[in-house]
């Protein structure tokens, strides 16, 4: 039997020649990423040490990332206290990628991963973020785990107790049309499949919409394939890959590539014409309450945000900066934009496109995660609406539990700003 | 910290219902995550629930009481807190599936999790939970378990993910020593 892209990524990282679904592993890891949380991390690291005798170090401090976002800078002094609590115990164990609070290095580490070359094909990366799913957007298996898990990983290099997951395959043809993008796909996605369709599932993209999708694009779709419940996305590297890495994120050394094999087994297919796709909405308050935007269209909006680690990209900016040229936020509505980095905040600055939103009238904020889960600004009051192209709306989400979140693409949210409404881009 | 034990018979009150879905924002919300000790993070448990949440930190409900959820049970962040603020309580989930974070944050910590997809029960019934099925006392109906995931079962029996971790360090340390 032939095995998927994350079943040889598991073999290899096993030191296996195959594995097959379910078997247990303890696979070893290539990156292990925290933000804020790997001060939970610490304490637990350092509780697995206790009463060993044995010194706490990690096993490969280079091999560690740690990246400040949910709450930059510090909104209270207990952040504050936990984030140089991270500091020290960075320096104490000399972990090498490491990313404060800087405006030349700085920001969401879905974005700092790829952007530094830090996630490599073939590669496992586990992270103390759900989201962590992003990156296999670079053909890794990356997944999300809890703090304690991660110190276990810091102990050991392995992952402990990994189920091989089954797979899904998602195929995904024919072009895209003018203002419908990676996010809409993403949405008609959880949408059919469900909030937990995917459970202990990893959802592996094909197809030529896929095969000519930026990089950017692909971030996207593996950011919320959590969102389905799955394990990972993946999109098996290809040439694109190779170029992102090598142009964007300026990596040199030799690549792996994993194709499936052409009898690799999959729980599921499933098939998406990409040119019939209208632009997508998540009503409150789940994200599988997907519906084509014209079901929604009018809804008054108060706040509307374009940014997170889900649609803070360059592109993203640029599509958003491309409909508000020359226009105005509608009195009333407070548009607030979050750069998934400052390489990209830089970028979109020397662009114009920080330039053209500003004129418009939106505000841009610190790149960082705090508005998506309602804990560092852009907080809405009892009653408010938000629109928002971030990648979750339960209840509470955005820090309130009397508001409501819809989620939307970069162009949906940029054509509303303008009307105050939920509007189709198209 | 006592493991979750599926083998072993327990018996608790349906003190708290809730539908399916229910994100780690709702169990823990965001606002509260700077709170990251297991020691700290109980007094924010269903915050949003001001209710429960009082009875809760009032401590009115004795150790094993039972949570009863629907479906994907823990979706979203993958916030340790949502497991622990549980766990510092001794509550019991009983759910018809969790979300995959959750579950392994839950079996790591020591939470006792439950999964149970045809469960019907309601809040105030009696569960006995056995290593197969749910007997509801208040229905007299039996409700048979799923299994958790075969690759927690290691680290249910050392007792939590930390004891297993520890152990595996010593081990590999007194292997590279002989």
């Amino acid at each position: 039997m032939g095995m998927t892209v994350v079943q040889k990524i598991l073999a290899r990282a096993s030191g296996r020649r195959s594995v097959a679904v379910g078997e247990v592993l303890e696979p070893a890891v290539d990156l292990a990423m925290s933000h804020e949380n790997a001060a939970l991390v610490i304490n637990q690291f350092l509780e697995i040490y206790r009463g060993t005798g044995l010194e706490p170090k990690v096993w490969e401090p280079d091999r560690v990332a740690i990246i400040f976002d949910h709450r930059v800078p510090a909104e209270s002094a207990k952040t504050a206290t936990n984030q140089k609590k991270v500091r020290d115990f960075v320096s104490a164990q000399g972990i090498g990628k490491f990313h404060d609070i800087r405006g030349d290095s700085g920001g969401i580490c879905h974005q700092i991963l790829p952007e530094n070359g830090y996630v490599r094909p073939g590669t496992i990366v586990a992270g103390t973020d759900s989201h962590t799913t992003t990156h296999g957007a670079l053909g890794a298996f990356s997944f999300g785990i809890g703090a304690t898990e991660m110190a276990s990983v810091w102990a050991l290099g392995t992952v402990p107790n990994l189920e091989v997951p089954g797979t899904i395959k998602v195929e995904v043809g024919g072009t895209l049309p003018p203002n419908v993008s990676a996010k809409d796909l993403i949405l008609h996605l959880v949408g059919r499949l469900t909030a937990q369709g995917a459970t202990f599932k990893v959802i592996e993209f094909h197809g030529n919409t896929i095969r000519n999708m930026p990089t950017s694009g692909r971030l996207v779709l593996c950011n919320m394939t959590v969102e389905a419940g799955a394990t990972s996305g993946i999109v098996p590297a290809d040439g694109e890959t190779e170029r992102y890495l090598r142009e964007t994120a300026g990596v040199r050394d030799a690549l792996t590539a994993d194709a499936p094999d052409p009898d690799a087994a999959y729980d599921q297919v499933i098939q998406i014409d990409a040119s019939r796709l209208a632009p997508q909405i998540a009503r409150p308050h789940t994200v599988d309450n997907v519906v084509p935007v014209d079901s929604v269209q009018g809804v008054r909006v108060n706040q509307i945000v374009i940014g997170s680690c889900t649609n803070g990209r360059l592109e993203d900016l640029a599509a958003a900066a491309g409909i508000l040229k020359g226009r105005k936020v509608a009195s009333g509505v407070r548009l607030l934009v979050f750069p998934a980095s400052w390489r990209i905040y830089r970028e979109s600055l020397s662009a114009g496109y920080l330039a053209t939103l500003v004129e418009a009238g939106a505000v841009i904020m610190n790149p960082g995660c705090g508005c998506c889960l309602g804990v560092h600004q852009g907080a809405l009051a009892d009653g408010d609406i938000a629109l928002s192209t971030t990648n979750r709306n339960f209840p509470g989400r955005m820090g309130n539990p009397k508001s409501e979140v819809y989620l939307c693409s970069p162009e949906v949210a940029a054509a509303s700003a303008i009307t105050g409404v939920i509007t189709d881009p198209r | 910290m006592s493991p979750a034990h599926p083998d072993s018979a327990h018996t608790g009150k349906v003190v708290f219902q809730v539908g399916d879905d229910i994100s780690t924002d709702i169990i823990y919300p965001g606002r509260f995550m700077a709170t990251v000790l297991p020691s700290e993070t109980p007094q924010f448990a269903f915050a949003d629930y001001t209710e429960f949440n009082a009875r809760l930190k009032k401590k009115e409900m004795p150790p094993g009481s039972i949570v009863l959820a629907g479906s994907n049970f823990g979706c979203g962040s993958s916030r340790e807190q949502a497991a622990s603020t549980l766990k510092g309580h001794e509550l019991v989930i009983v759910a018809r599936s969790f979300a995959r974070i959750f579950l392994q944050n839950a079996i790591n910590l020591g939470l006792h999790v439950v999964i149970c997809p045809g469960i019907e029960a309601s809040e105030g019934d009696e569960l006995e939970v056995g290593p197969a099925s749910i007997l509801n006392k208040a229905t007299a109906q039996h409700h048979a378990l799923d299994p958790l995931p075969p690759a927690r079962q290691a680290i249910m029996a050392a007792g939590g993910l930390i004891p297993y971790t520890r152990r595996k360090l010593l081990e590999r340390r007194s292997s590279s020593a002989g």
